[in-house]
């Protein structure tokens, strides 16, 4: 189910450009005198860049519904309510009370955001540096490499939190989310993602030549990570053999935080913590190196 | 024809003048070989990495929830009513699915990707082949893949003490069958195609397929109507041949499978080849 | 309303004779439609073997739709089409053994090696390797490309890429050579090897369908070309005699600056036969330029710059499909 995400993104972006890139801080320009738009830009660059991105993402906003709420609803289905009658009848002791569907549900909003931050970090930075070289254009004008990689991550966290509260929705509907604090799962979920993404990010500016290195970030890290992050089982089910997998996983990391607040699940308190540090430490390491790679190699 | 070979062209031509003096079909040139050869040796020159990873993703389906869920599930009854262990009751689902998957993308995506963005058939077309040689090299490719996938899926499965019957080998064979179905349809609806909007539906027909088709758990969760629904698929029909394959035990129903499988071929070659001529010259 | 004519002659002839055809490509009131363009409207031709028949007209005239349909990867609305008496829809496959092909945009295959790339393509003709492997260094020598044959498509310039492009369609030994802009990206030294190897071609038999828009690539190389605009045959006839009949003998060509371009041709009237008026130079044509020249001055008129040539395809291109402002 992933790989033809792939192919859809790079599809999207390899179509005719839109607009996209040239035209960033363009009504600044003509606006203002050079020293007005350039302290504007210093000031907001990073939201110019972000309304382009966003206006971009609206060209395929029916693809992003359906995968970011029809892929995880969807699974929802299957497994929260077709599998449950397998797994409950054998081992409902196993979820600590709650019903399958609501122990799957958080796992779902957390993974459905992590692999939006795979595509949206990988594809669009490569077609910023290397494919239309989108990125250039606004460089050209005062914004700033940070601000072209701060307008990008705003923009996708805005995807984050829309895909995640349209999904909470839809579960709340269900009632798979009792306590009062679920809501909150859809700021984790965006931490998860930026979390996953932002260090993907890093790696992806890196990337002068396309040898499917995306395709292998999907299939051997995702793909792990989705499915041994306890997402479909408590972790503690698999061998130690790959329970470490779930360990370092942002996608384990945010399930357990997701299924502390959506229904009081109870773990030691020291391990939330180390959830929510987990989770802040990688995304701030993913934007500090994120912001040095964006600077060099534009700068080359 | 013989105002252009007969005069200028002496013995020394006699190579290219005997290439030009096959015989031809109308869409047809009888010369598949040269589209499977030129296929293999750009998988030879692209990342061979990209190309195994394909097979590791039911694996993975395969160890995670065989394994994590299988714990808690414990065993399930088999298409003999015998009970089997989780991991060998979701195995040849898994195999099905991943036999569509592959074959569904080399049909549709890698079709589309092709002709409208590489622009390579337009490059072969250009030559004496016909579409109907593209066509057939390309799903013979798909196919040939999907076997290999097949192979080491099941070598897994045999690692993994999941396999109890010599009749499991014709898994691989049944493999190819569902791919077969699904990459002759899969080209003739790409087809129809014209933006990659409208390939994403080819997904989100895919993703509830997979998930709905009994993969995971037995039909009979579903009330009767939508068992039956899912009973009209094609993807139920690959995972019911597969679990039956894949322990011994075969039924009326088995036929009712391969033939299922048949008729989606012949029906899936049909509408392809009619559509060749608007898939590939425009 | 001459070529319609011999057309329908020639399809009187082609029905008659299937085996041995008079002409190698013979088009009938050949259209194609994409939606509401018309591309292609209703054209005409006949191509004798062994002739260079060239295809003119401005952007989007239809000369790429018209390639496209003769090399049976296009499907025409309307009209009839044979290349060597057979339909080239009908018998794609067929038609195209026949054919060797420079599109207008290169198609290479980007997932092969330079050299694999001839190879590849040649096996799709059914050609043996025993065959291919010498053909295809000959060909890289010729398109001066052997040391990068081991290189990825990828790896090349734009004008090598064509230049590959160029060698891979004569893989076949082709019997007819449709050339969409061969020359387009090419560096001059590479332009003068390919016309070498065209006039080679063509001493051999070989027929040559050829667009451009160097006009004196047309002049040079075709022995009777159609010029095409909105898809439609303007004229038709060899280079010689359509500069004849659409042209003077000399053209003079003035410019008075970019801003009085436009507005001079009412003081230069009744000079010469014909005046054109283009955005950066008035051009009038007259048997004699020196003389057009002396009344131009005559008149007190100051050009910038002048000058006296004489009358090329050019001049009969822009007669023909220019949106000439007096005239
Ligand atoms: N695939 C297509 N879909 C829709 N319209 C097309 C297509 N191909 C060509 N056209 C239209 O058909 C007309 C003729 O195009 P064509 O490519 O034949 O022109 P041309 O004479 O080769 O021009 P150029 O000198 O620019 O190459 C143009 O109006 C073009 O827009
Ligand atoms: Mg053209």
């Amino acid at each position: 189910m992933t790989r033809k995400a792939e192919l859809t993104k790079k599809a999207e972006l390899t179509k005719p450009i839109q607009a996209a890139g040239t035209t960033t801080a363009a009504p600044a320009l003509r606006a203002h005198s050079p020293e007005v738009s350039a302290a504007r830009a210093r000031r907001w660059g990073a939201f110019f860049y972000a309304e382009q991105v966003l206006r971009v993402m609206k060209g395929y906003g029916w693809t992003i519904v359906m995968y970011g709420v029809g892929q995880p609803v969807a699974y929802l289905f299957a497994m929260g309510v077709g599998l449950a009658t397998l797994v409950e009848a054998n081992g409902a002791g196993e979820f600590g009370g709650v019903s399958y569907l609501t122990f799957i549900a958080p796992a779902l909003l957390i993974s459905s955001a992590v692999m939006t931050a795979a595509n949206e970090f990988t594809f669009p930075v490569m077609d910023g540096f290397k494919w239309r070289r989108v990125y250039y254009g606004p460089h050209a004008s005062p914004l700033t490499p940070e601000q072209i990689a701060g307008g990008q991550i705003i923009a996708v966290t805005v995807r984050f939190l829309l895909q995640s509260a349209i999904y909470f929705a839809v579960v709340a509907l269900f009632g798979a989310s009792p306590g009062a604090w679920g809501w909150v799962s859809i700021l984790i979920a965006t931490l998860a993602g930026l979390s996953f993404g932002l260090p993907l990010m890093a790696y992806a500016a890196t990337i002068k030549e396309d040898r499917g290195q995306f395709a292998m970030v999907m299939r051997f890290i995702v793909m792990p990570l989705f499915l041994f992050s306890g997402t479909f089982f408590p972790l503690d089910t698999l061998p130690l053999s790959v329970r470490w997998i779930g360990w370092i996983s942002p996608i384990w990391h945010g399930t357990e935080l997701g299924r502390v607040v959506a229904y009081g699940y109870e773990e030691e308190p020291w391990l939330t913590i180390v959830h929510v540090f987990f989770l802040l430490g990688l995304a701030a390491a993913g934007w500090v190196l994120t912001k040095r790679q964006f600077a060099k190699r534009m700068a080359s | 024809m013989s105002v252009l070979t007969g005069s200028f062209n002496a013995g020394d031509h006699s190579v290219t003048d005997a290439a030009r003096r096959r015989r031809f079909g109308p869409i047809y040139s009888r010369n598949v070989r040269a589209v499977v050869a030129r296929g293999l040796m750009a998988t030879k020159s692209s990342n061979w990495m990209v190309m195994v990873s394909g097979f590791f993703e039911p694996v993975l389906y395969l160890i995670s929830m065989g394994v994590g869920l299988g714990a808690i599930v414990g065993s399930v009854q088999g298409p003999g009513g015998q009970e089997i262990s989780y991991a060998a009751y979701i195995a040849p689902a898994l195999l099905a699915v991943s036999a569509m998957n592959g074959a569904v993308y080399d049909s549709t995506w890698n079709v589309f990707f092709k002709m409208n963005f590489a622009k390579l058939y337009q490059g072969m077309l250009y030559t004496s082949l016909g579409p109907l040689d593209v066509a057939m090299g390309e799903i013979f490719l798909a196919l040939l893949r999907g076997a290999m996938y097949a192979t080491g899926f099941t070598a897994v499965m045999g690692v993994m003490g999941l396999i109890t019957t010599p009749w499991a080998i014709l898994m691989i064979p049944a493999s190819v069958l569902i791919a077969f179905g699904f990459a002759s349809f899969g080209m003739g609806i790409t087809s129809f195609m014209k933006t990659f909007q409208q390939m994403d539906w080819i997904n989100f027909v895919m993703l509830p397929m997979f998930l709905f088709s009994a993969t995971f758990y037995p039909l009979s969760v579903y009330p009767q109507s939508i068992q039956w629904f899912i009973q009209a698929m094609p993807l139920w029909h690959g995972v019911e041949l597969l679990r039956q394959i894949s322990v011994g035990v075969f039924t009326p129903a088995t036929a009712v499978h391969v033939g299922y499988y048949l008729i989606m071929i012949a029906l899936g070659v049909l509408l392809t080849t009619s559509r060749l001529r608007k898939l590939f010259l425009k | 309303m001459r070529v319609s004519e011999l057309a329908s002659k020639e399809s009187r002839v082609t029905n008659h004779s299937d085996a041995t055809p008079q002409y190698v490509i013979t088009a009938e009131n050949l259209t194609k439609r994409y939606g509401d363009v018309t591309a292609v409207d209703s054209i005409s031709f006949r191509v004798p073997a062994g002739e260079a028949f060239g295809l003119l007209g401005p952007n989007g005239a239809g000369k790429s739709t018209t390639m496209k349909m003769i090399g049976g990867v296009s499907q025409r609305t309307s009209g009839s089409l044979h290349i060597m008496g057979l339909d080239p829809e009908q018998h794609g496959p067929e038609v195209r053994a026949h054919l060797g092909v420079v599109p207008q945009q290169d198609n290479l295959d980007e997932e092969l090696k330079v050299r694999d790339n001839l190879l590849v393509y040649g096996r799709y003709f059914g050609l043996p390797m025993s065959y291919l492997k010498p053909k295809a260094d000959e060909l890289l020598e010729f398109a001066q490309l052997t040391d990068k044959a081991k290189s990825k498509v990828d790896a090349l310039s734009g004008g090598m890429k064509r230049r590959l492009t160029i060698a891979r369609s004569l893989i076949n030994e082709p019997r007819i050579l449709l050339l969409d802009e061969p020359t387009t990206g090419l560096d001059p030294q590479a332009r003068h090897i390919l016309w070498d190897r065209l006039f080679r071609l063509k001493e051999q038999g070989v027929t040559l369908i050829l667009t451009t828009h160097y006009m004196d690539e047309a002049e040079q190389l075709c022995d009777r070309l159609i010029v095409v605009d909105k898809g439609k045959i303007m004229a038709e006839g060899s280079p010689a005699s359509l500069i004849r009949e659409y042209s003077t003998r000399e053209v003079l060509e003035l410019r008075f600056g970019s801003e009085r371009n436009a507005s001079i041709g009412a003081e230069l009237e009744g000079i010469g036969e014909r005046l054109e008026t283009l955005p950066d130079r008035v051009l009038i044509y007259a048997h004699d330029g020196e003389a057009a020249l002396e009344q131009v001055t005559a008149r007190g008129l100051r050009p910038v710059t002048s000058l006296v040539r004489r009358s090329s395809l050019e001049d009969v291109f822009l007669r023909l499909t220019g949106r000439s402002l007096v005239d």
